[in-house]
């Protein structure tokens, strides 16, 4: 077994280290007393302390986590809306329009809102232009996640709850909402990680107003690489870091409840 | 008991579809309307776009609505040439993602069920650190300064070459995509080979199959489905990508997506960027549908 394995395991290895040797540099050039990405000269928090006087920088982390949560607020209420809808009701529409900004390149949807805020709604781009803009696009993964969820549930819940003489809104408030709970949270979760993470999207529809976080690390990254990058990217790494493990928890913790349920 | 009536039902639908449909009517469709409709107009004097009627005071002139943005995306070569180099550059990527990711995936499938999960969770966790971040790790490691490079020139001196640079190439520019877009391709693999019947191996062992015959006879066209939709997930984010290509690649190395990101913020010329985004969404809807295809008929006769 092992031995017919070994090839695999061989590639797998380079695989996985494929994947992990550039973080790895980034997260150590972070602690490294040079100017240069070239060699280990010294262990130093100087970047980090620059860093953290970095008024820009810190204003940007701030409104990214602004658009982050507004975004995931509105995306994870219509995505489960539109997780429901289309799980429950035999639609057309609506399954396209979701779907569809997950699957096709960001650029288009991104220079698409560039041009829909400025003619039509007249709307100086902002704060606000990149929230509506990640949570058009985050809808469709909360729906995904709500969907698959909605899937794997015995439908006969809902139908005992109607006999019993529940509304349609009580079953919703007291039958379907707990049990979807850990997907709500899940793509909640998802919503908020994709939003502070994107790029493309937040390139086109920011203007020229407030920083927001990709968007001062792309211009350090083009204009003055300093190890200040890495530091910011360390420190995010470490927030995504966190986020996974919250999230894994909470799967594990409504596992273990549903499985005492049985 | 509480009887649905079919207009209660009707109440309902509208109640749950409703909202997310508006917002996305008005979010996503318009502003793809919006974008056709640009197609069909005059660049502005000073960028944006000129008005659909000539203002009073001035004779008429390229007002209104024309053509005038698809004949100058035909008129030079020179695009067709960018929208062929994506593609091939697509095609690359797809395929490097694919040898990559087949053994990985197939290891995971074949592992003991309680090193499953762990496996996949690899895979993805550098996959949540940040887009551009994972992207300017490779320009550090590229970048001329790197051990990678001075290795790799101390070698070609020795070999009496010339020194090469490896960062603002095409081949960082393949590496970046790669990186990027590889956990697209392990999760669908691994989900498909995940399924398959390992009595099914077995049983192509009794009949005689050697290693590599059980292979290619059995594994790989079980997992042509997920071969397919991997493909679809790495190909066509890759089309329209620009990140990758605007920090990794020389200035010779630009794709679709930079052109498109150019129009829009750079030269401000919103017509002719909206045909070029009509011309990529055309792209990858044919893409899209062509793999569909493939997929259904792969399924179809295993």
């Amino acid at each position: 077994m092992i031995r017919r394995h070994a090839w695999l395991w061989g590639a797998a290895a380079l695989v996985y280290a494929f994947l992990y040797i550039p973080l790895a540099i980034v997260v150590i050039y972070s602690f490294n007393d040079s100017r240069l990405n070239a060699e280990w000269v010294g262990f130093t928090l100087h970047w980090y302390r620059v860093l953290f006087s970095d008024a820009e920088m810190l204003a940007a982390a701030g409104n990214s986590l602004i658009i982050a949560l507004s975004a995931s607020l509105g995306a994870t209420v219509l995505g489960t809306m539109a997780g429901l809808a289309i799980h429950r009701y035999r639609l057309r529409v609506l399954p396209a329009l979701v779907f569809a900004p997950v699957a096709m390149p960001e650029i288009l949807l991104g220079v698409s809102l560039l041009l829909f805020f400025l003619q039509v709604l007249n709307l100086t781009l902002g704060m606000l232009s990149v929230i509506i803009a990640h949570t058009t696009f985050c809808i469709g993964f909360v729906a995904i996640i709500i969907r698959a969820r909605l899937q794997g549930m015995d439908e006969s819940l809902f139908e005992a709850a109607r006999d019993l003489g529940a509304s349609r809104w009580q079953t919703f408030r007291f039958v379907t909402l707990p049990l979807i709970m850990p997907a709500v949270a899940a793509g909640a979760l998802m919503s908020f990680t994709l939003s502070i993470d994107d790029f493309v999207i937040t390139f086109f529809t920011k203007g020229i107003g407030e920083p927001i976080l990709p968007i001062q690390i792309y211009t350090m990254i083009k204009v003055a690489v300093t190890p200040e990058v890495n530091a910011v990217s360390t420190l995010l790494m470490l927030l995504t870091l966190a986020m996974i493990i919250v999230a894994a928890r909470l799967e594990s913790h409504a596992a273990s409840r549903e499985a005492a349920r049985r | 008991m509480t009887r649905d009536t079919p207009r209660s039902t009707r109440a309902a639908r509208l109640l749950t579809g409703g909202p997310p449909l508006l917002f996305l009517l008005v979010f996503f469709v318009i502003p793809s309307l919006i974008m056709v409709l640009t197609s069909f107009r005059f660049p502005g004097e000073f960028g944006g776009l000129a008005p659909v009627t000539a203002p009073a005071d001035q004779a008429a002139g390229e007002y209104g609505f024309t053509t005038e943005a698809y004949a100058f995306f035909f008129s030079d070569t020179l695009y067709a040439r960018v929208f062929l180099k994506s593609f091939g550059v697509a095609l690359a990527t797809t395929l490097a993602c694919l040898l990559m990711a087949y053994p990985l995936a197939l290891l995971i499938a074949r592992s003991e069920k309680r090193f499953r999960n762990l496996m996949v969770l690899l895979v993805i966790l550098p996959f949540a650190s940040n887009f551009l971040i994972r992207v300017y790790a490779w320009a550090i490691i590229l970048g001329p300064q790197s051990a990678l490079s001075r290795v790799a020139n101390t070698l070609l001196a020795l070999l009496g070459m010339e020194p090469a640079t490896l960062l603002f190439s095409p081949f960082a520019v393949l590496v970046g995509m790669v990186y990027v877009h590889l956990p697209f391709m392990i999760l669908p693999l691994y989900t498909n080979l995940e399924k398959h019947d390992p009595a099914l191996l077995d049983a192509a062992q009794d009949l005689g199959a050697r290693g590599w015959q059980r292979f290619w006879r059995v594994t790989w066209p079980l997992s042509l489905p997920g071969v397919f939709s991997g493909s679809a997930l790495v190909f066509i984010p890759v089309l329209g990508m620009f990140a990758v290509p605007d920090i990794l690649g020389g200035t010779r190395d630009i794709l679709i997506g930079n052109l498109i990101k150019d129009q829009f913020l750079g030269t401000r010329d919103w017509p002719f960027g909206s045909v070029l985004s009509i011309m990529l969404t055309l792209a990858v809807l044919s893409v899209a549908s062509l793999t569909a295809w493939f997929a259904r008929a792969a399924g179809r006769t295993p």
